[in-house]
């Protein structure tokens, strides 16, 4: 809600650069979108994850096409984009790099892995690399601290970081390496991430384990022990994922 | 006495790929979406409130109550919601379920609204979580394919849409109320109350919003009946749930026991506080719940046992700090986050938490005095009880109960002119030698 205080308020929000790529298509997807609600303004937060998969960030021309297909004014259309930190009005790079600085990540090493990486990739928070890579950005708890220090790229996990693993994955960014989440697929772009955001599977849900080692801990330990639900468990004797 | 660990919503989270329909079917799944469509919607909200289930999203609210809120003579659509906004900060259980068992929760989903006789139901997911949204995204269309939702479901006639919606990034959104301006397609603002969502809610209709963790619970206890799941648990707190070990704890994760278990116990299970260090502070359930210390290991962690030591069981998220960390640099953290999530609609919370902000630098820095401390916690007073929603509230806990706790702490950084902790000590990647 970055509007509250500083933050948004001291960034020029790019106009129009004249280049948006909205066209009927998308055009026919945001009414794709909003048929599936039965009030169509529900749609708008989907709608304009599906701006900024086609535009790279939320764009003028990208406002006035959800105001048109919504039947809303421009302005009541940025009243909502501004809410929302995901929603970004200036290009982000191909790979949005997070890096969870709220308290449990922080003091587990989370605060020494941002600081190390803004270094090594000389930009600040919320920047691009000018090779039009990376942006960088801190984050708040994004619901995986028991794999504490936590990043994200592109909003997969990345789990348990070192500023040496940190350097790493986003210099295999750069270099166009194949880069897998522990927890999740291979590592697409944020434009194709954020169509999925909007409702537009990528049919890469098969990909990945069903949980890292955290996620298991319990049960794991309960299996060990033999320890079950009253009335037992259906799963116990049966194969398991490695 | 059950055993210590009793695993039922995360019992299949080690079948090969038990996020997929077939392999959830080979677990038993779906067998209670059959049951319960033999029985009577009102048999099934019932059967809940028997089970004492109570919400899992933070404030214990008995879920068949909340459904039987719902006014049946209402002509209106009525509305299930699923709260998976997941961001209370150490909060992380509903997460790692939907990516290893997402038809768990889709099953529960059906189950409830079908109890509540709704015709649409919402899985709102905080939108920085892409595999999970993936995940679920095909759960539901799974179950479409299976003619598990969709018209006439299983024979029985009755009719429901499932439909998976990727928030933006807010932690006001978890709210209830702010969730659903924002799955309205609004600035996700928290509305004033009544009308209680129940009369109306989203597009004021009657609407029950349920916690992912609450709505997963249900499929169980239908299979197995109220009482089996009251057979867990302590006398006003039933049921299994899931604790969350995080941060200085020798095997973090997922512990899923009954209600009542302490604190000492599941250290016990995770392998202790790591290695050479000790237990310092902890937080009970997310960061919006008062800090403990080791004075209360012994605290049975359900709804009654945590409130009587002045804090709240929360989402369970059990955030484990040890000797090396600085309190004053934590909690300072946790007020960056309120300062920057507070969504700008009531006075109290968006100045106030502002000038807390400033007043926890300052003190950080060592540039406080003890008169600070005492405006801190007259802040907080201002604070607490008369912002428009508890996510104010929630930013006053770990301030007042860290100053209750380690005043000293604070003044510390007074005499030493700035923080006397070393950063490097507390990470994972300290080597002893770092750590001096
Ligand atoms: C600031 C704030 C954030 C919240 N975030 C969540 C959340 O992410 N998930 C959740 O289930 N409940 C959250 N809640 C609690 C919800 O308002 C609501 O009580 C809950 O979803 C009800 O579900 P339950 O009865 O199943 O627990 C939050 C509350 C506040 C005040
Ligand atoms: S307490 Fe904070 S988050 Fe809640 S309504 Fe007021 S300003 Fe918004
Ligand atoms: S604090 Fe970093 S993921 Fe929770």
């Amino acid at each position: 809600m970055a509007e509250n205080h500083t933050t948004a308020t001291d960034k020029t929000v790019p106009y129009s650069t004249g280049d948006s790529k909205i066209t009927d298509a998308t055009i026919a997807e945001m009414r794709e979108i909003a048929a599936r609600y039965p009030v169509a303004r529900s749609a708008l937060l989907p709608m304009l994850h599906l701006v900024q998969s086609v535009e790279g960030r939320v764009t003028p021309e990208g406002i006035e096409a959800c105001a048109d297909v919504l039947d809303l004014t421009g302005a009541e259309v940025s009243a909502v984009a501004t809410f929302y930190t995901m929603y970004k009005r200036r290009p982000v790079g191909d790979y949005h790099v997070g890096v969870c600085t709220n308290t449990l990540c922080a003091v587990m090493g989370g605060d020494l892995i941002f600081d190390r990486l803004k270094q090594h990739l000389d930009v600040g928070n919320d920047e691009t690399t000018e090779d039009g890579k990376i942006t960088l950005e801190h984050l708040e708890c994004n619901a995986a601290c028991d794999y504490a220090p936590v990043m994200m790229v592109n909003w997969e996990f990345f789990d348990d970081m070192t500023p040496e693993s940190a350097t790493q994955l986003v210099d295999d960014l750069r270099d166009g390496t194949e880069v897998k989440s522990p927890r999740g697929a291979t590592i697409c772009t944020w434009r194709e991430a954020e169509r999925v955001l909007a409702g537009y599977p990528d049919g890469r849900a098969d990909e990945g384990p069903t949980g890292g080692k955290a996620t298991l801990a319990g049960l794991r330990l309960a299996r060990e022990r033999g320890w079950t639900a009253p009335g037992g468990s259906s799963n116990a004797e049966t194969p398991k994922e490695d | 006495m059950a055993d210590t660990l009793t695993p039922v919503l995360s019992d299949n989270w080690d079948q090969i790929r038990s996020w997929q329909l077939s392999s959830y079917q080979r677990s038993g799944g779906y067998d209670a979406l059959r049951k319960a469509l033999a029985m009577q919607p009102a048999d099934v909200v019932a059967t809940v409130k028997d089970s004492g289930l109570r919400g899992r999203g933070g404030a214990g609210f008995p879920t068949g109550m909340k459904w039987q809120f719902i006014p049946q003579d209402n002509p209106n659509p009525k509305y299930l919601v699923v709260n998976a906004d997941e961001s209370e900060p150490g909060t992380c259980k509903d997460i790692p379920l939907m990516m290893a068992s997402p038809h768990t929760l889709v099953e529960g989903v059906i189950i409830a609204s079908y109890a509540i006789r709704a015709s649409a139901a919402f899985i709102y997911v905080r939108g920085e979580v892409l595999h999970v949204i993936r995940r679920l995204q095909q759960a539901v269309q799974e179950a479409k394919d299976a003619g598990l939702i969709g018209t006439n479901i299983l024979g029985s006639g009755y009719d429901l849409d499932v439909v998976v919606h990727a928030g933006a990034g807010a932690y006001i959104c978890g709210e209830e109320t702010a969730l659903l301006d924002s799955l309205e397609g609004r600035r996700g603002q928290p509305r004033l109350r009544p009308p209680f969502p129940a009369v109306a809610g989203l597009y004021g209709c009657p609407t029950v919003i349920n916690n992912v963790e609450s709505i997963a619970s249900v499929p169980a206890i239908i299979k197995n009946g109220a009482d089996w799941f009251s057979s867990m648990g302590t006398e006003k707190s039933k049921g299994m749930t899931l604790y969350s070990l995080s941060g200085h704890v020798t095997r973090p994760g997922q512990y899923e026991a009954p209600l009542g278990i302490t604190l000492r116990e599941l250290l016990d299970l995770a392998g202790g506080v790591r290695e050479g260090h000790e237990l310092k502070f902890w937080t009970p359930g997310g960061s919006s719940t008062p800090l403990l210390t080791a004075e209360h290991l012994d605290v049975p962690l359900d709804y009654e046992g945590v409130g009587s030591v002045g804090s709240m069981l929360g989402t369970k998220a059990l955030q484990i700090f040890d000797e090396s960390v600085c309190v004053v640099r934590a909690v300072l953290r946790w007020t960056e986050f309120y300062k920057h999530e507070s969504c700008g609609k009531c006075t109290p919370c968006r100045e106030g938490t502002w000038w807390l902000v400033q007043i926890l630098e300052r003190l950080e820095k060592g540039q406080g005095s003890d008169e600070d401390l005492d405006v801190l916690l007259d802040l907080s007073e201002n604070i607490l009880g008369r912002s428009f929603c508890a996510l104010g509230d929630g930013a006053t806990a770990p301030i007042t109960s860290s100053i209750a706790h380690f005043k000293d702490e604070y003044l510390a950084h007074f005499e030493n002119g700035g923080c006397p902790f070393d950063p490097m000590a507390s990470t994972v990647f300290a080597t002893a030698g770092a750590s001096a």
